[in-house]
């Protein structure tokens, strides 16, 4: 059992695989939190009552709307918002990479909660079809694509993890002799 | 847009649920997944002076199947029932409603029986609870009883729930054998709220039918077999019985058109 009066109390959680903690009272929602005392501003506040997905964050893996979670009940979880998606520096993700291709975003608000719906989804489903896409952006408003750019960068997304993984399976005689030919640790 | 101030408690039990709850009574209000909850407490509709919060009351947390039924606890989310009903298909009707209900993403934070309680007249989980004549299991400091779906619902967001009651599991019926089962509804978005939503069961000694979204609570109409022959009569008689009402999303003619059409289309559907 854990009681936390209307106060501030520090709440710690981790962000994009950091430790992190700040203060908040009991009453401060998750996206509040995320943004204004950790600075994670890729996390979009729109419509505050879970109907926009502007501010979707995957939470142990799960995407899920901050702006109807409490920053108290994230205590300990495992968030990841869409600074935590580049591999590393300014190197896009396979996804980041096919919106930028496909033109998947115009004014950009409501992307970075696509992309961490996206990220749960695509490992839930590795080969969906495109009417699947389009139910799981059902959780999503973008005025500004009409959605068809925003699918087909999805689809190309998982097509392009797919081949890796596929080039990544043991299976698959050319890479890994390649691999254990040069020693080389990936 | 944010919700005005209480304390927050994290029970790590049922026990602690109910002590709590035996304190606080009308003053505190339950936290599961809170895709209902957190939207009105964002837009001030509801301002407890406590929060207590169940999703890690590990005893909460499970999902049993025995004696013919599933019984879902407080704590589970409807993304976890739906790989369960998903994977094993005991529960028809169920599978076809779950991906109606909101978005994957409030599907990964909501429980079903978060949603039992809240008990929006339009959502999809009270309607399937009631039309299959399931029940729902309320534990407070005093007593644990059930109640069958058709008491407890009792009005718009309005149940039979008492003020130091919360709902410890509820109850979905598995599917019977000879008995087919359907849902669908009419939303603006998929995910949205539904201006009609229907649940069938169909089984040679008769049918049960549910609508959502059209009286101020799910109702559920038994038909006998000879139904059958007068479907369309039926289902007219059904749909003044509803009270229909119009509202921003629909208006009451287009709710009564949905249940006759819908209703004719998922029973013949299921006749065949």
């Amino acid at each position: 059992m854990k009681k936390l009066a209307h106060a501030p109390h520090t709440i710690a959680l981790r962000l994009n695989g950091v430790e992190r903690s700040g203060e908040c009272e009991p009453r401060t929602l998750l996206s509040d939190f995320l943004r204004y005392r950790l600075g994670a501003t890729g996390v979009h506040v729109g419509c505050e009552h879970g109907v926009c997905g502007a501010c979707t964050v995957t939470i142990d893996g799960a995407a899920q709307r901050s702006c109807l979670t409490l920053a108290v009940a994230a205590e300990g979880r495992d968030v990841t918002t869409a600074e935590g998606l580049a591999p590393v520096g300014e190197q896009l993700s396979v996804l980041q990479a096919a919106f930028r291709r496909h033109h998947a975003l115009q004014c950009g608000y409501c992307t970075p909660g696509i992309l961490m719906s996206c990220t749960d989804f695509l490992k839930r489903e590795a080969n969906p079809s495109e009417s699947q896409v389009r139910e799981m952006l059902s959780g999503h408003l973008c005025r500004c694509t009409g959605y068809t750019n925003i699918v087909n960068a999805i689809l190309e997304a998982a097509a392009t993890i797919n081949a890796a993984t596929a080039g990544k399976d043991p299976a698959g005689p050319e890479v890994d002799s390649q691999r254990s030919d040069a020693g080389s640790d990936v | 847009m944010k919700p005005a101030a209480f304390d927050y408690i994290r029970a790590d039990s049922s026990e602690e649920v109910v002590q709590f709850l035996d304190q606080y009574g009308d003053d505190a209000r339950i936290l599961a997944g809170g895709q209902s909850l957190m939207a009105a407490l964002n837009m001030r509709l509801t301002q407890p002076r406590v929060l207590i919060d169940i999703s890690r009351a590990k005893d909460l947390s499970k999902m049993r199947v025995s004696g013919g039924v599933l019984t879902v606890g407080a704590a589970v989310t409807q993304a976890a029932v739906a790989m369960i009903v998903k994977n094993q298909s005991d529960i028809p009707m169920l599978s076809q409603a779950l991906p109606h209900l909101g978005h994957f993403q409030t599907r990964n934070r909501g429980t079903v029986c978060g949603s039992i309680a809240h008990a929006d007249p339009s959502a999809e989980l009270p309607l399937c609870l009631a039309t299959l004549g399931g029940s729902v299991n309320l534990r407070s400091k005093r007593r644990r009883r059930s109640l069958p779906a058709k008491d407890f619902f009792q009005g718009v967001l309005t149940t039979a729930r008492a003020a130091d009651e919360f709902i410890e599991s509820v109850q979905f019926p598995l599917a019977k054998k000879q008995t087919r089962y359907g849902f669908w509804e009419v939303s603006m978005r998929h995910g949205d709220f539904a201006m009609a939503a229907l649940a069938a069961a169909v089984s040679p000694e008769g049918v049960r039918l549910g609508v959502g979204g059209v009286a101020d609570r799910p109702w559920v109409e038994e038909f006998s077999g000879e139904v059958r022959n007068d479907l369309d009569g039926a289902l007219e008689d059904l749909v003044w019985k509803l009270g229909a009402r119009d509202d921003q999303h629909a208006s009451a003619r287009y709710r009564r058109h949905l249940v006759r059409n819908l209703g004719r289309k998922l029973v013949a559907g299921l006749n065949n």
